[in-house]
């Protein structure tokens, strides 16, 4: 099912010219033959378009900081900001040794509430009384400090404030410049996160390394306990996991990342910059993963074992693979039989598209319009094509960090994986190491994928495919459902979990069959209007 | 769940930690909803378009679309004048509202962009209107940008052509649910009294699912009935914090006398607004509405022991909280700490009256608090219930305390926008949910050999 060129031109015509000549670059039907295909991403969002994305500022704040449970997150800003990101993306955190429950601080919000006149007269004094009036109550293991728009404009020194606090506390107290117009989206944040985490955080712990294969999850934020599913499931296959970043997180097992022996990406767009700096400072090799699907899951799996050279754990793996397929098989084709051959579109984050073409495959499903609010062009188009993108002014506003080897730290790759060189070699040959090949790989022929998606195209879109579902964000979904069609949260997974691993495909399964099938769908049309009376006696 | 709160009262003096309020365009983009064919745009960088949108959304489980200037540093550093007549360009030649209502943010606000001047440099296209309210976020609450919102309403579209005033009331129902609107609109419409209801989210925020998407649903008030709403005999507006701003603004631009009522949460409040309309159109009160009041009064007597006398802690909106504190008196509740997020002297001041009129002693009353305060007061004595937002779920269920969801936002619980809380059917959906969930309650801590059947 795919798109022609009337109905495109159609969908355009709609603009006017500048909008058009600009969204047509966003939005590319597949084409193996015409390859390699450029999409448009990672630039501005056109003024007085209804837009899906996000600020600079949630990236940072909402999807990478928050989530460290130990952490008190304070927003410096007036009230808003701080207050959406509260509780509204779902990080599940539980206490342990670590962090005790009284250390837990992931329900908490903290805002400086900027009033007028601390927007005339600067608001450094307030943040710096907040931080001391947080710290003498709280006593968080580190204190993050996020500015939002106003405060970039009145030049408030966050970062002033975060030192001399820093001194005066005697704990960490990071600021992130991450004001929300900077950059175009949440990327931005996403990148300004990595680089203070990477910068002040990792690499200061003093944990010894435990167990013999270990790793880091990145890129995993523990919606509806993901990183809960993968950590069973490593586990249980005889991984050691170091950190998962920043899903359940604490600010200990941050300091302590540089421990670990590989570091799996799991979202590649707000991560993959720690997993590249990490490979320049420690050497740590990484590959991506994807743990969204049973098929994938295996792979993934089966790649990871293959990094790691051992028997026991490759066995291991098949084990675990066989047992878990087992298990969920029967449940899985029960819901196969209902979704084949239906379609859909997934328009959400900076991975979740991909990854969940093949959960879906694995359902009978297709996608047919897949798309990113905030990717890059690597994530559609493979990291290869990174060296030609060439950066406008509002990505030169995103620092880049310079990182070198680690002095002391430093471990080439296969002294990391435990291996010789040669083996090293080989293994680079089998998996692709430090590589992600972006979504356009995995997507037909005639597919489309479209960037910084919005509203207009979305409905015109839904008209002419008519998809069975629709995987996107609560901005869209009750959109979506007066149109007729089914649609799910895939940022909030609408509140259930997990969707990743093997256990999370039966509970995706379920609910993607639930949200087609509930009866609900049958009552759209009044009997009364129904245009033809279906059989009985008609009215006298 | 939350051990990190401390029992003593701490130092606790800048900023806020768990707000109970949030920032004004997240009001003003409400507001702007109720209007028919309108687009709301945020005048601002893009991310707060998308909290807004996002939390609107959760609240009413409905569509809410909105537009963006897109703000980027460049444009933070220029001024958004550029961004905003693109917008206003693209805004009509893509989505084609009947009318853009724009209102600015935190930043727009701090570079001082000139909205209204701006607005008058755009091509507007014929026929279809601009307007704009300023909503600094670092003033105020949304309870603020929901007032302003409704006051420019009046200011760009309101007029009086002069002659006889037309027998009609104006209705400005505050800071409240479609299910609300939808309630006071019918008390009014029984008492035969023509109206112009604004704002007025009804079918736009609890629009039907029927397989015909309009991007403009048939609700909100018409472009032409706020312009006509100069013409009307008078204007009640409902909730001083949320809606005087608007009935006083057209009282002096349009000399419609504005009398300033609460919003109908409870009898009290309910009997005023009947009595208002009574006295300004001389009509009789239908007895539909008299035969409800009565059902209101003989369930307070028949359900009394429920919930009389038990402590209550209430936060949330001015609006909502002043006369549900009333309520709360009316059915022999004790609410010892009552707490909005919001800021302004009203509050504090009403509140104390009538909790001195009740002779309701130890309290703790505050205006522009947050929910640490409330979970601090709390912990050092405790009360039997808590009434107010979502938010305040995390306090329930720390101190193991039953929650009654009442107020903007609702985000757990299903069905709420359209359940109205004002009006004698709201009184009685409000006893319904506090009886409810205290006998729930009641059930489940009892033994076993006190564990009976009926209540
Ligand atoms: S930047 Fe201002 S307007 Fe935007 S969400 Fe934050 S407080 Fe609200
Ligand atoms: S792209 Fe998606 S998974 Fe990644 S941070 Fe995001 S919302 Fe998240």
């Amino acid at each position: 099912m795919t798109i022609n060129e009337a109905e495109l031109e159609g969908m355009y015509s709609k603009y006017p010219d500048k909008v058009k000549k600009n969204r047509k670059k966003h939005i590319v039907i597949k084409d193996q033959a015409a390859a390699p295909q450029q999409i448009e991403a990672n630039t501005r969002t056109i003024p007085g378009i209804l837009t899906q994305r996000g600020c600079c500022y949630a990236g940072c704040k909402g999807v990478v900081l928050g989530p460290i449970k130990d952490m008190a997150h304070i927003v410096h800003g007036p009230v808003g900001c701080s207050y959406y990101a509260w509780g509204t993306r779902r990080n599940k955190a539980r206490a342990d040794d670590d962090t005790p429950p009284e250390k837990m601080l992931n329900s908490m919000c903290f805002t400086t509430d900027m009033q007028e006149s601390d927007i005339v007269f600067g608001g450094e004094k307030k943040l710096a009384a907040m931080i001391d009036e947080v710290v003498n109550t709280f006593h968080p293991s580190a204190i993050s400090i996020c500015s939002t728009c106003p405060i970039g404009l009145i030049g408030d020194d966050i970062n002033a404030v975060a030192k001399a606090a820093e001194a005066k506390h005697g704990i960490q107290v990071l600021s992130f410049n991450c004001e929300g117009y900077k950059g175009v989206s949440q990327s931005g944040g996403h990148h300004i996160a990595n680089n203070n985490l990477m910068a002040f955080v990792v690499g200061k712990g003093a944990r010894e390394k435990v167990g013999k294969h270990v790793i880091n999850i990145l890129g995993e934020y523990n919606i509806g306990g993901d990183g809960w599913e993968l950590e069973r499931i490593l586990k249980d296959i005889g991984y050691d996991i170091n950190c998962v970043l920043t899903g359940d997180t604490s600010y200990q097992d941050i300091r302590n990342l540089h421990l670990a022996d590989l570091n799996l990406v799991q979202c590649h767009r707000s991560i993959n910059y720690i997993a590249e700096m990490m490979e320049t400072k420690y050497g740590t090799p990484w590959i991506k993963v994807n743990f969204i699907g049973v098929e994938s899951t295996a792979q993934s799996l089966r790649q990871l074992a293959q990094c790691f050279q051992d028997e026991a754990l490759t066995q291991r793996t098949e084990e675990v693979i066989a047992r878990e397929t087992a298990r969920i098989m029967p449940a899985i084709e029960q819901y196969r039989k209902i979704c084949t051959g239906k379609t859909a579109f997934t328009l959400v984050g900076g991975s979740r598209s991909h990854h969940y073409q093949y959960l879906l495959r694995d359902l009978g499903m297709e996608v047919v319009v897949a798309g990113y609010e905030f990717a890059h062009r690597d994530d559609y188009e493979g990291r290869e094509v990174i060296p030609s993108i060439q950066p406008d002014a509002d990505q030169k506003n995103i620092p880049e960090l310079h990182i070198e080897p680690d002095q002391e730290l430093f471990r080439e790759g296969h002294v990391h994986l435990s291996m010789s060189k040669e083996k090293f070699e080989e293994l680079k040959k089998k998996v692709s190491l430090n590589y992600y090949e972006g979504m356009y790989s995995c997507m037909k022929d005639g597919q489309i994928m479209i960037d910084d998606f919005n509203h207009h195209e979305i409905e015109d879109l839904i008209k002419i495919l008519k998809p069975d579902l629709f995987f996107s964000g609560v901005r869209d979904k009750y959109v979506i459902h007066k149109m007729g069609v089914p649609a799910k949260q895939l940022h909030s997974y609408d509140y259930s979990g997990p969707y990743a691993g093997f256990t999370g495909a039966i509970v995706f399964a379920r609910e993607v069959v639930n949200a087609m099938t509930t009866p609900a769908w049958k009552l759209v049309e009044a009997p009364w209007e129904e245009a033809e009376p279906k059989g009985g006696v008609p009215d006298a | 769940m939350l051990e990190c709160v401390p029992k003593e009262t701490v130092e606790h003096t800048v900023g806020k930690i768990n707000p109970a309020k949030t920032c004004q365009p997240i009001g003003a983009m409400y507001a702007s909803l109720g209007i028919h064919g309108c687009l709301p745009h945020s005048h601002g960088s893009q991310g707060c378009c998308a909290y807004h949108r996002m939390h609107l959304s959760r609240h009413f489980r409905d569509p809410v679309l909105a537009t963006s200037s897109s703000f980027t540093e460049g444009t933070s550093v220029f001024g958004g004048a550029a961004n905003l007549k693109t917008s206003i360009k693209n805004v009509f030649e893509i989505y084609n509202p009947e009318i853009m209502a724009v209102h600015t943010t935190c930043l727009s606000e701090t570079i001082g962009d000139d909205v209204a001047t701006m607005i008058k440099q755009s091509e507007v296209p014929e026929g279809k209107c601009v307007i704009h309210a300023n909503t600094p976020s670092y003033k105020g609450s949304h309870v603020t940008g929901f007032s302003n919102m409704c006051k420019a309403m009046v200011t760009y579209l309101a007029q009086f052509d002069g002659g006889a005033r037309k027998e009609r009331v104006n209705l400005i129902p505050g800071f409240v649910n479609p299910g609300d609107m939808r309630e006071m609109k019918r008390i009014v419409h029984d008492m035969g009294i023509d109206f112009t209801m604004f704002p007025d989210t009804t079918d736009v925020l609890d629009s039907p699912l029927t397989n015909k998407y309009e991007m403009y649903p048939k609700g909100g008030t018409t472009v032409a009935q706020i312009r006509d709403s100069g013409n009307s005999k008078m204007t009640l507006s409902l909730g001083s914090y949320s809606s005087d701003a608007a009935g006083i603004a057209l009282q002096e631009k349009c000399g419609v006398p504005c009398v300033p009522l609460d919003i109908p949460i409870g009898v009290k409040a309910t009997d005023d607004l009947i009595m208002a309309l009574k006295k300004g159109f001389g009509v009789k009160v239908p007895d539909e509405l008299t035969i409800e009041r009565g059902q209101v009064v003989d369930t307070l007597i028949d359900t009394h022991f429920h919930y009389q006398g038990k402590r209550v802690a209430v936060f949330g909106d001015p609006d909502i909280v002043i006369p549900l504190t009333e309520f709360l008196l009316t059915m022999g509740m004790r609410p010892v700490y009552v707490l909005t997020g919001t800021p302004g002297p009203q509050f504090e001041i009403r509140i104390n009256k009538m909790l001195d009129g009740a002779g309701i002693t130890e309290r703790k009353v505050k205006a522009e608090g947050d929910l640490f305060d409330l979970h601090q007061w709390i912990k050092q004595s405790p009360v039997d219930l808590l009434i107010g937002t979502s938010y305040g779920k995390y306090i329930s269920r720390a101190e193991d305390i039953p929650l009654v969801r009442v107020g903007f936002p609702v985000l757990d619980r299903a069905v709420h926008p359209l359940m109205p809380i004002v009006g004698y059917r709201g009184c009685m959906r409000l006893i319904e949910m506090i009886s409810n969930t205290l006998l729930e309650r009641r059930d489940r801590d009892s033994l076993d050999e006190d564990f009976e059947l009926v209540l």
